[in-house]
């Protein structure tokens, strides 16, 4: 490999949190004049590795060079006079300043002490017109659209940097033509010779523009290859493939007569969330929904709960037609959603075990119905043994229990309420192997005992372990179903890969 | 034109109607007697309102502002009258206790990371305290030197009066205004009123901002108490209360958002203003009482908030809808 | 039963030995602090006092803490105090029969609690935001109902609410003691107490198990109103009057610092409504200590100052020590998951 080259590399990086490993000697590098996209399901460790080279962490072990010198980056200012600029998903500008502002902050023009306004914005506009965009400097950052500010974050790093241009999900939020702004920006500025990292979950963007992959997934490198040479099957199988050693053998399942669905979606969607969709569950059943992350994966559940409104389609339980108007309408039809982040969504976490289990329930039975704190601690210590949650006492507030007994608690608080449907998001995201196991043999048996269920999860074989049918998502289409002998890791993947053809 | 800037014009055309209906019913009205005395009323409250521009600006709140008038009063009366002290040495002792007090506050609200209102809430209990610590009795202030500022005054066409006072408030105004769009500090305190997170990200440094912030509204509270001396000729632990409130209603009606981010000093003069045409109002009329421009400047307020509500909520949806 | 009764105590030992030191401090200064008597038929003495001058703290306090608990504030509980006095001051002169006078204020109350929860609930406003609103106009619209003057009455049935007696105790006490009681049991013979908390501590994941969050913040609010009108009740009862002006005058300061001494985080979650009447009394007992010992009531401002300090550093202290290793460790590891 030409080393002469590499603007900014990492060898052999690692990094842990509390003893857990996020990053176990991952190797990364830019070359100028390339665009290097960087890849990985949630938790794979990009942003880490993305934070230390920009400064916000520190590696445990392992080197960074810049221009073939080793350092250490200091913070972000530090990365900046290195010459990396990130930019976030999130736009990290200030909507409520200027665009010439926004560019300019902290570092304006002056004359006689005071801000020079009318020099920073020539100097604004002339730093935008490199990139064709001809705006009004002068009006806030809020007027224009997330593309343009997109652009004007930039302006703003490269200006600042200069070399490495790091940008973190840029295309979450746009549309195809300003998606085709955005790379025609990343190749001119290629063509100039800056080296930039592209990370992105949306793979047909990673063959349109990138030269380079590097794959990481549970903290390790999975393989770097030019983009030409690695298939998109190949590549969804770094990815995805294979992590789960034991207990997620397939099993048999019974090939049952199609059977009465409980609850059934028909044309069931909103706009720029995710595309209509039909879906029927039926008791005993566990329906898998697989794809990649931003594939409209926790949209679907989102609706399915009433979280958000469908703008279109017609919804039915029993045969007879409901409508989910908030997640009470939904719980008082015998639903429960553990949602993807336990965190912002799920646990109360300030309140004990005890309360947290007995929530759903509680509020479902209203107010004036209170559970005494008996009830609730017969209730709690049911589920703390039946699914071995494991707390020194039920009274201990639920944030300082490890991960996976915090979804431990969210699961028991739904299953407290005897839901007949349950939607589980992720339910198995950053636990611990054991738990891990636990939750899916859970999974099994409550499909077992009758409850409909449906299951996102980014673990194929997990997926594949229990599920009774495959719904595999795309670009925020729900496009295959996949049953019996369809379902594997590999048949996941193909689908996941398919060619969607021309793309919204 | 800006959506942002929507609640300042809206407040601009309010304040022009309100006083063309006060002059459409009391002719008198129609002076620069008048203004003059509006701008000699209001130029404490004008002061304090500058400084509270900036706090808000910058998503905090400063409820001290009143006590610290009342303690710079107090203390300026003290100083003069029982040690003879001169007022200018006065004034400069009173502005260094009430910067540093400012800026005390907003360390504690930086470094300890608590919400802004309870910090400047112990301060304003401090500060009224200490002032009815050091007297409780009003001191009449009598000195030459307070009587020769008292005297000064600009004759505007038509026979009004910009006196002294009036005269600091414009002053302060026109100061405020540069260093918000004119300096780095000024932008600064925007970026944080807009997003903490960003603006540190962008290189902004957040702390020294923050009490840097909160120095100048404890300074400009003090300047606030030596002119509202210089009105009052005395000085009463006792005085000012409340103001914190008018000067928080100042700003907020002149457009200024109450989250911070969105604002122009100028709309705060505005607000002043319309707040002193209310009262004028009430004083050409003869039989409403003061208590009405307690009301008005509430529903104006409720007005104002949820007006930059329903914009808020218009633009997010312009944003989403823009999106695709 | 025991078992949470000595873990209350223990929870409660700041504030119980806090209160100690400044009876211990106010029987120093005054010998007679402790004594109490009987007089036609009522106690009298110190410590009746205190507890008879910080009922309206009290009361406001018992709904400002379940506000706090959802994450809010209430800056309007004083503009409100004055508001009701002035209805009852001015209904009760124009001869109208006490239980009209007692209802309609506190219908006042409760209108202006639904005012403040619809702005925060409904509209999505900062509480700060909302209630200033009715702190501001509040004040005027008391003034206009007494139109200016101190409102002056001589109904006994209205006055007895402020200084007759029952039981041989002054009926502030008995009021506040009763209200206390009733919203314990409201909080904790129910759920509410349970949802609110859960509400105050992360209200994104209560909507998702269920909670109707925006009524229990209306209810709230609602609460706090109704809390305000029935001290500016006994507040005007008291001084056989309604001073729009002053009535209520930083009681919402008052009632937020007892709310905070009594250790219910401004950031929601966890509340007391006990231990919330205990900062109020802790908060008179060091008026009356200031008053007793010969200093100015005026340093009553600085000691409170002093008081919110003090709290605030020892906050700070606790997050930085304690609460630092688990404030910090999911944050960690919440980046690791991120990534």
């Amino acid at each position: 490999m030409n080393t002469t080259d590499e603007l900014v590399s990492a060898r052999d990086i690692r990094k842990a949190f509390l003893g857990y490993k996020v990053l176990d000697g991952v190797d990364f590098s830019v070359r100028s004049g390339e665009i290097h996209a960087l890849l990985g399901e949630n938790g794979a460790g990009k942003s880490t590795l993305i934070k230390i080279l920009t400064g916000v962490h520190r590696p445990d072990s392992g080197t960074v060079r810049v221009g073939g010198e080793a350092v250490v980056v200091r913070d972000t200012l530090h990365a900046q006079q290195l010459g990396i600029g990130t930019v976030y998903q999130e736009v990290n500008l200030l909507p409520n300043l200027t665009v010439a502002e926004n560019l300019f902050i902290g570092r304006q023009p002056r004359r006689f002490g005071l801000v020079d306004r009318k020099t920073m914005s020539e100097r604004a506009k002339v730093l935008l017109a490199q990139y064709d965009i001809h705006i009004d400097v002068s009006a806030d950052l809020a007027r224009y659209s997330v593309a343009i500010q997109q652009l004007v974050a930039i302006a703003r790093a490269v200006d600042l940097s200069g070399s490495v241009l790091i940008l973190d999900e840029p295309t979450a939020s746009l549309d195809r033509h300003e998606v085709e702004l955005l790379f025609s920006v990343m190749r001119k500025l290629r063509d100039r010779g800056l080296g930039i990292v592209f990370i992105t979950h949306f793979l047909d963007q990673v063959y349109e523009v990138s030269d380079r992959i590097t794959v990481l997934r549970n903290g390790r490198l999975m393989g770097i290859s030019p983009t030409a040479a690695l298939s998109k099957v190949d590549l969804v199988s770094m990815m995805l493939g294979r992590t789960l050693a034991a207990s997620t053998e397939r099993e048999k399942q019974p090939e049952t007569e199609r059977r009465e669905p409980l609850v059934s979606f028909s044309n069931y969607g909103r706009s720029r969330s995710i595309s209509p969709f039909d879906l029927d569950i039926a008791a005993g059943e566990v329906v898998g929904v697989a794809g990649l992350l931003g594939s409209g994966r926790t949209e679907t559940a989102r609706l399915l709960f009433g979280v958000d409104l469908p703008e279109k389609g017609s919804a039915t339980m029993d045969g007879k037609t409901i409508r989910i108007a908030s997640p009470r309408d939904a719980i008082r039809l015998g639903f429960g959603l553990c949602p993807e982040d336990r965190k912002i969504d799920g646990i109360i976490g300030d309140l004990s075990v005890r309360e947290n289990i007995a929530l759903a329930l509680q509020a479902r039975r209203g107010w004036l119905r209170r559970m005494s704190s008996r009830e609730q601690a017969e209730l709690a210590d049911r589920f703390v043994k039946a699914l071995d949650i494991r707390t020194t006492d039920i009274e201990k507030p639920v944030k300082l229990l490890s991960g996976g007994n915090q979804q431990k608690v969210i699961l028991a608080r739904w299953l407290a309420t005897g839901p007949r449907f349950l939607i589980l998001d992720e339910p198995t995201r950053g636990i611990d192997v054991g738990a891990h196991a636990e939750i899916i043999e859970l999974i099994k048996r409550l499909c077992h005992e009758g409850m409909a269920l449906l299951v996102i999860s980014s673990e194929l074989e997990e997926i594949v372990a229990y599920s009774t049918r495959v719904r595999v998502l795309r670009d925020r289409v729900h496009c295959q179903d996949l049953t019996g002998d369809e379902i594997s890791a590999d048949g996941i993947m193909r689908a996941i890969a398919a060619q969607t053809g021309a793309t919204a | 034109m800006s959506n942002r800037l929507l609640p300042f014009y809206a407040t601009l055309i309010i304040c022009v109607l309100a006083y063309a209906i006060c002059v459409f019913q009391f002719p008198n009205m129609f002076s620069t007697r008048v203004l003059g005395n509006l701008l000699t009323d209001n130029a404490f409250l004008g002061i304090a309102a500058v400084g509270m521009t900036f706090v808000i600006l910058s998503g905090g709140i400063d409820l001290s502002v009143g006590s610290v008038i009342a303690f710079t009063g107090v203390l300026i009366a003290v100083l003069v009258g029982w040690y003879g002290v001169h007022p200018l040495t006065a004034f400069v002792i009173a502005l260094t206790i009430a910067t540093a007090f400012g800026a005390g506050m907003g360390a504690i609200i930086h470094y300890l990371d608590v919400p802004a209102f309870i910090v400047t809430l112990a301060g304003m209990f401090l500060a009224r305290g200490m002032s009815f610590v050091i007297t409780t009795e009003s001191i009449p202030i009598n000195h030459e030197f307070y009587t020769a500022l008292q005297g000064l005054y600009y004759r505007m066409p038509g026979g009004g009066r910009l006196n002294f006072v009036g005269g600091v408030m414009v002053l302060v105004f026109l100061a405020g205004i540069v260093v918000a769009h004119f300096t780095k500090f000024g932008s600064y305190v925007y970026a944080i009123g807009g997003n903490r997170t960003s603006a540190e990200l962008m290189g902004v440094p957040v702390g020294r901002t923050t009490i840097a912030i909160y120095a100048l509204s404890g300074f400009l509270s003090g300047l606030s108490g030596i002119v509202f001396s210089l009105y009052t000729s005395a000085g009463y632990s006792l005085s000012a209360v409340g103001v914190e409130l008018d000067t928080i209603a100042a700003v907020v009606i002149g457009g200024t958002l109450l989250t911070g981010g969105v604002g122009l000093v100028a709309g705060t003069f505005v607000g002043v203003i319309i707040q002193g045409i209310i009262q004028t109002y009430i004083v050409f009329d003869g039989t409403l009482s003061s208590w009405w421009t307690k009301i008005v400047v509430g529903f104006l307020l409720f007005a104002f908030i949820a007006l930059q509500r329903l914009l808020v909520y218009l633009s997010s949806r312009k944003a989403l809808a823009g999106e695709h | 039963m025991n078992n949470s009764l000595a873990s209350g105590l223990r929870r409660a030992t700041p504030q119980l030995i806090s209160l100690a030191v400044i009876l211990f401090l106010n029987w120093l200064a005054f010998p007679g602090f402790f004594d109490l008597r009987i007089q036609d038929g009522r106690l009298f003495g110190s410590l009746i006092d205190v507890l008879n001058r910080g009922a309206p703290v009290m009361i406001l306090a018992i709904g400002m803490t379940a506000v706090i608990a959802s994450k809010g504030v209430d800056l309007s509980v004083g503009a409100v105090m004055a508001m009701a006095g002035a209805v009852a001051a001015t209904m009760t002169v124009e001869g109208y029969p006490l239980m009209a006078v007692i209802l309609t204020a506190l219908a006042v109350g409760i209108a202006c609690g639904l005012l403040n929860g619809f702005l925060v609930a409904v509209l999505d406003l900062q509480p700060i935001v909302a209630t200033l609103i009715l702190m501001v106009a509040g004040r005027g619209i008391a003034q206009l109902i007494t139109e200016g003057v101190i409102v002056t009455f001589n109904d006994p049935g209205l006055i007895f609410f402020g200084t007759g007696s029952f039981l041989g105790l002054p009926m502030p006490i008995i009021i506040a003691a009763l209200l206390a009681i009733a919203v314990i049991l409201l909080m904790r013979r129910t759920a509410l107490g349970l949802l609110i908390e859960a509400v105050g501590v992360n209200r994104s994941a209560s909507s998702y198990a269920g909670i109707n969050s925006k009524l229990l913040l209306i209810f709230v609010y609602t609460l706090s109103g109704f809390c305000a009108a029935l001290a500016g009740i006994i507040a005007a009862a008291d001084i056989r009057g309604a001073d729009a002006n002053n009535a209520g005058l930083w009681l919402e300061l008052d009632a937020i610092l007892a709310v905070v001494i009594g250790g219910t985080s401004l950031l929601g979650g966890r509340f007391s409504i006990l231990m919330s009447v205990l900062g109020a009394i802790i908060i008179q007992a060091m008026n009356t200590g200031i008053l007793i010992s010969g200093f100015p009531p005026e340093y009553n401002l600085i000691v409170k100052a002093a008081v919110i300090i003090m709290i605030l550093l020892a906050q700070s202290a606790s997050f930085a020590g304690i609460g630092g290793l688990f404030v910090r460790a999911p944050s960690a590891a919440k980046k690791a998951d991120a990534s």
